[in-house]
């Protein structure tokens, strides 16, 4: 019975190894501070019920999956407004329309590229954090972790139509951060395209 | 999303781009930006800077984990 027990704690751990660098990453999205323990409590939930992972392969996403319900209970926990924000003008918002007008980068024969190449991650974190959590959520798990927009709205517990909505919304809030923190931070005119 | 049959102008064609990416709006609304994107120029430079923003974002998702982040986790893991 002990040894069934170590065979499983090994197999456990030798799994969540191999996923650090991704849960650390994706906690590190949905929050601004305390993803180590997020990551942390995401653990042991994980080691809790690992009797329902049915693949080894599968892991990585399982994973995913339980740190967004830890963080999304985090939320719950903290009474912070999951409530949806009133549409503001960011609809008429268009990233590609404004580099077109401002040309930011004159010397561009690939304008729009070379703008994104601009940003590294740390950049594209901080514009994350900047949005509301009602939209950043939903915009990494889609675009950062490939997660299907049916399982997002399982994960958030929210109807697909709100996730859809959401989704809408936050990457016209996202391309409107892009373009404003580029101004703000002098980020086109330190020549640092990467 | 769009209650009028036929042709979209411009600005109801942008305000589907990624959801047509995503396949996140009806066959008939998915034929008419296609039908859309298929005469106009503007329209599609907004397309191919949506799916640039795609793979932006995914290129940009995961972190190397600090070093000592990680001991400290495989550490946590190891107390099990």
């Amino acid at each position: 019975m002990v040894e069934v027990r170590d065979r499983i704690r090994e197999s456990f751990q030798r799994l969540a190894a191999a996923e650090l660098a991704g849960l650390y990453s994706l906690a590190r999205r949905l929050a601004r501070d305390g993803a180590e323990d997020l990551v942390q409590e995401t653990l042991l939930h994980a080691y809790r019920s690992f009797g329902t992972l049915r693949q080894a392969s599968a892991a990585g996403p399982w994973l995913k999956r339980i740190l967004v319900n830890v963080f999304r209970d985090q939320l719950r926990r903290q009474a912070r407004s999951v409530e949806e924000l009133p549409v503001d003008r960011v609809e008429d918002f268009s990233l590609y329309q404004i580099l077109v007008e401002e040309d930011p980068l004159p010397y561009s024969d690939t304008l729009h590229h070379d703008f994104l190449q601009a940003f590294g991650r740390e950049d594209v974190r901080e514009i994350l954090l900047r949005l509301p959590v009602i939209y950043r959520a939903p915009l990494v798990l889609r675009y950062m972790e490939g997660f299907a927009t049916k399982e997002i709205a399982h994960m958030l517990e929210v109807p697909l139509g709100t996730v859809l909505a959401r989704l809408h919304r936050g990457r016209k809030r996202f391309e409107r951060e892009l373009w404003a923190y580029a101004q703000e931070t002098g980020l086109l005119l330190k020549g640092t395209v990467r | 999303m769009t209650e009028t049959q036929g042709p979209i102008v411009c600005s109801e064609a942008v305000q589907q781009l990624w959801d047509y990416l995503d396949n996140a709006i009806s066959p008939e609304d998915h034929q008419r930006v296609a039908a859309h994107l298929s005469f106009c120029r503007q329209c599609c430079g907004e397309l191919e800077f949506a799916k640039e923003l795609i793979r932006f974002l995914a290129s940009r998702g995961v972190d190397e984990i600090p070093r000592d982040v990680k001991t400290r986790l495989e550490d946590f893991v190891k107390e099990f």
